[in-house]
């Protein structure tokens, strides 16, 4: 009989999607979320409606590190036309539960792993008569066996659908038996818990759970956008069902019921952001959410809002490409083509946030900066970060916020001006007062994507286009320290450093200290803005050796980095994962350790 | 480079009810050949909004790319301007009035901008019945690219270089029908008397209006051969309703026999007036429109006037019960709902 493990495990569910297995996913994570031990929820999903594999995975561990492991310890294998992979993949020792209504093929099972068979579908059609329930319940059926098995609290399950089914006792009653029936077979045939359990402590209490898109959606609402316009396009769909729902809740007028927003779903992406421009342009927060092929489409109207200076806000939950790529699968793969789109002379603000409680805080932040400095801003967030439910800190809100609406002239400002001239940096600062349509006569001016000068006059003049140009430049530039600063842990004394971005934090956190168990120290930077700020610069230079960890597969966080510090292309080792799949700390391990002074006797690595 | 005019006082010029002459509608010198179809439609949108006593800070000019897209320049400079990307106005005009619906919006673009380019755009705003007045200049070429045909050009017409049409053209009237559109009208940029009407009216009207205006172009497409010439058009144009636009404050007249003329009343105060020219023409009948547009073209040729009228419709505001205060004007503080709501929002997520 080996250890006990207690609150440490990663749970895998192979099923079919279509089949109802989602909720019985979420009933399982919240529940241990609820048992005040640190999860996560990957989905790992096909682009299809029904029918084909789907997988769930759930990472507990009470030390939070919720990072993706692919130590899988129990495997819940429910589709068989994935058994062969989905068994493969359990670690020795391990544990694969499977419906044994009919026999697992026998060159499929492993000497190192325990087999467990549930009879789901026999024990459905013998206790559940609706055709229906005999497929949704072989899901809550086989989360009764798991809790079973790693001793989860039946109540923390029942409360769930007492909630959930509130005006429905009957479905409470059928749930909560399918449940039973699973949770007393495993405690019949099995020894029950395995080694592996999962105890109530309290490190979630001041946490919540949730995805973020939603995150995304609800900084949107809170940072005052009236504005959205958008194309659905997987993985950012659910950040403007979000806003919806959200706005319909929230956003009315409480006297008529009239709605203080406006949602076009456009007829493609170039009409998103050429939306989101004409509000942006008329005084209005606007914002569009989309993936890496509507930033494509949208390149053009980018360089329309960066030259003519029409603030921005967009939303590039990314995915796998190029082309169509893998809709369902993450990667960091925009980078690049953010930080320049659309053709010419361009760069723009970009924001990269980690989790969904950056999602929410750097929303509000990129519209500040947007209408600060009057130019479209990026939020590069992911499939991983957008769509799974992540454990987050409690989103609080400064009731004492006030929008940095930047400089917009008031109808009192231009009655005393002399004269107005959009394109003017009378202040030095290369930002340029604007005024709003029907603000006032004297404010009125022809912006235009084609050249202009100062004035706001269209030109052909070399002196007078690189005039405003070359303030373009300077003002961006200046955002970086402006932007959200990096996230930097250094004072290790090491030489070597870590440098990543966005959703990789979590698995790389572990992995340092992972490292730090074994007395290896690097010093660490997470990057969470474009242009860079100045300590990025600091951070590299007072380093021999940085290690730049990103997923995507032509390290394009490093392509910038030189690109924009000068630092010679040998000092930055590129790190990449660009699989599709969530970073693990065990990648970033083995990539780092070929580099690392080897301490002798290595410890057993993190998960 | 622009060209500014020259400011000349002329004490004795009628002000309008701000008191603005025209003069303070007009924009810079244009820079489109002499003789350019443009020109004229530029003359007659100075002389709508001078007439409709509209504050020309308040009025908002849009445009795509393009010969048509370089006039809003020439008119209304105290105006502000959108001068967009090829074929994307629609989607600035929307996003701006999804804004401030309370200014004025009026966009000019052309035939390649429109239907080539830009035409599912178009068509979007036309079905969102975004509240402006939608101008397609058309002439059949892309002028700035030197003379190709565009996607109106007519089956058959000859180009510059012998090249002749050999696919059909897109009736952007047809395409507005389809899509939903609640003004729909044709004029011809040599007749400023049929032209300002209904100008005047499309900016009076509540919903889209889509009023497209054959305007040749005197470079590339003013020749034997060309059925988007002047000389073509003066001789097929032909008037099936004829327009006058009605000011609300005006009285009302009755010049006309009862059974040929027909007032609809705009949502915005005003009428317009029709004469019908022709027997059994009802503007009100979408798809008698569509119809008798049709034969007219199989017949060689182009009805002109207001086409078809729907003054009861749902613009894309209302359509979304949106409140009647801009976005662009509403305090954060009514849009925030607050540290409490989301914990209350939150509570719900653990």
């Amino acid at each position: 009989m080996s250890e006990v493990r207690v609150n440490d495990l990663v749970l895998k569910i192979a099923t079919v999607n279509g089949t109802g297995s989602a909720s019985a996913n979420a009933l399982l994570s919240k529940s241990i979320y609820r048992m005040g031990i640190p999860v996560s929820g990957k989905n790992l999903f096909p682009s299809n409606i029904q029918g084909l594999p789907t997988w769930y995975e759930i990472r507990a561990n009470a030390d939070g590190h919720t990072a993706r492991s692919s130590q899988i310890d129990v495997m819940v294998a429910m589709n068989k036309d994935t058994y062969a992979e989905d068994l493969a993949e359990v670690r020795p020792g391990g544990y694969v539960l499977h419906d044994s209504s009919w026999p697992m093929n026998a060159e499929l099972i492993r000497e190192d792993f325990t087999l467990i068979g549930i009879p789901l579908a026999k024990l459905c059609v013998e206790h559940f008569a609706n055709p229906r329930e005999r497929i949704l319940m072989k899901n809550i059926m086989y989360v009764g066996a798991i809790a079973a098995l790693l001793d989860m609290e039946l109540d923390v399950i029942k409360d769930q659908f007492q909630e959930k089914f509130a005006s429905k006792p009957k479905l409470i009653e059928s749930n909560f038996k399918a449940i039973m029936l699973g949770h007393d077979y495993a405690k019949e045939h099995y020894d029950c818990p395995l080694p592996l359990t999962l105890d109530r402590i309290d490190k979630t209490s001041d946490h919540v759970m949730i995805d973020g898109n939603t995150a995304a959606a609800l900084g949107c609402l809170f940072a005052g956008a009236t504005v959205g316009a958008w194309y659905p396009i997987t993985p950012s769909t659910s950040l403007f069902d979000a806003f919806t729902n959200l706005c319909k809740k929230y956003r009315n007028d409480p006297d008529t019921g009239e709605s203080r927003y406006m949602i076009m779903q456009s007829e493609d992406e170039i009409a998103a952001i050429g939306m989101v421009l004409g509000a942006g342009w008329n005084g209005a927060r606007s914002f569009t959410a989309t993936s890496g092929p509507g930033i494509s489409l949208m390149g053009e109207c980018i360089g329309l809002g960066y030259y003519a200076e029409i603030p921005a806000v967009i939303f590039d939950i990314q995915r796998v490409g190029p082309s169509t790529g893998m809709p369902t699968r993450t990667q960091q793969c925009d980078i690049v083509s953010a930080a320049y789109a659309s053709h010419g002379d361009t760069k723009h603000i970009v924001l990269f946030p980690a989790n969904p409680e950056e999602c929410f805080y750097l929303s509000v932040a990129a519209f500040d900066l947007a209408e600060r400095f009057q130019t479209p801003v990026f939020v590069l967030s992911d499939l991983d970060i957008g769509m799974n439910d992540w454990l987050t800190p409690e989103l609080k809100w400064d009731d004492t916020y006030t929008p940095d609406r930047g400089k917009v002239l008031s109808a009192d400002d231009l009655e005393n001006m002399e004269s107005f001239f959009r394109y003017q940096d009378v202040d030095g600062d290369g930002i340029c007062p604007r005024t709003l349509p029907g603000t006032h006569p004297k404010g009125a001016y022809f912006l235009r994507g084609s050249g202009h000068n100062q004035y706001g006059r269209y030109t052909e003049k070399s002196d007078e286009y690189m005039e405003v140009v070359d303030r373009i430049a300077r003002k961006i530039n200046r955002a970086g320290e402006h932007a959200p600063q990096p996230i930097i842990q250094s004072g290790t004394g090491s030489r070597q450093g870590v440098i990543t971005l966005g959703g990789c934090d979590g698995a790389v956190q572990e992995a340092l200290t992972a490292l730090a168990e074994q007395d290896i120290t690097l010093d660490f930077m997470r990057i969470r803005a474009f242009p860079f700020a100045h300590s990025v610069r600091e951070f590299i230079s007072t380093h021999d050796q940085v290690f730049v960890i990103e997923q995507n597969r032509d390290g394009q966080l490093r392509s910038l980095l030189i690109n924009e510090t000068e630092t010679a292309p040998e000092k930055l080792i590129p790190i990449l994962e660009y699989g599709g799949m969530p970073l693990s700390a065990s990648q970033v391990l083995d990539h780092l350790k070929p580099h690392l002074p080897q301490r002798a006797p290595a410890k057993e690595t993190s998960r | 480079m622009s060209t500014s005019k020259p400011v000349v006082s002329h004490p004795n010029v009628p002000r309008n009810k701000l008191g603005f002459i025209p003069r303070d509608y007009e924009g810079v010198m244009s820079t489109l050949c002499a003789g350019c179809g443009h020109d004229s439609i530029t003359a007659a949108i100075i002389q709508a909004f001078y007439e409709l006593n509209i504050p020309p800070h308040e009025a908002v000019k849009v445009s795509g790319i393009g010969c048509s897209s370089k006039t809003p320049t020439y008119f209304l400079s105290q105006s502000h301007g959108f001068n967009s990307v090829h074929g994307r106005m629609p989607t600035i005009a929307s996003g701006a009035n999804a804004a401030n619906p309370n200014l004025t919006y009026i966009g000019v673009s052309g035939d390649g901008d429109s239907l080539a380019i830009g035409l599912g755009h178009l068509s979007h705003i036309i079905r969102r019945n975004v509240n402006m007045l939608y101008i397609i200049e058309n002439n059949g070429v892309y002028g700035l690219t030197k003379g190709q045909f565009s996607a109106s050009a007519d089956k058959g017409s000859k180009g510059k270089r012998g090249d002749v049409v050999e696919l059909d053209a897109i009736d952007p009237l047809q395409l507005a029908l389809t899509m939903g559109a609640t003004f729909v009208a044709r004029s011809f940029s040599g007749d400023k008397g049929q032209l300002v009407p209904l100008i005047k009216a499309g900016l009076t009207h509540k919903g889209f209006v889509l009023l497209d205006i054959i305007s040749p172009c005197v470079t590339f497409n003013d020749h034997e051969g060309s059925t988007k010439s002047y000389k073509n058009t003066r001789k097929n144009c032909m008037k099936v309703v004829h327009t006058d636009f009605v000011p609300p404050e005006e009285e009302i007249t009755t010049d006309y026999q009862p059974g040929e003329t027909k007032d609809v009343e705009l949502h915005g105060g005003g009428m317009i007036r029709l004469h019908k020219v022709h027997k059994d023409y009802d503007p009100t009948d979408r798809a008698a429109a569509s119809t008798y547009m049709r034969s007219c073209q199989d017949r060689g040729e182009v009805p002109t006037g207001l086409l078809f009228c729907d003054t009861d419709s749902q613009d894309m505001y209302e359509r979304h019960r949106a409140v009647k205060e801009p976005l662009n004007h509403i305090s954060h503080k009514k849009l925030c709902p607050g540290s409490e709501v989301l914990a209350n929002i939150q509570a719900g997520l653990k």
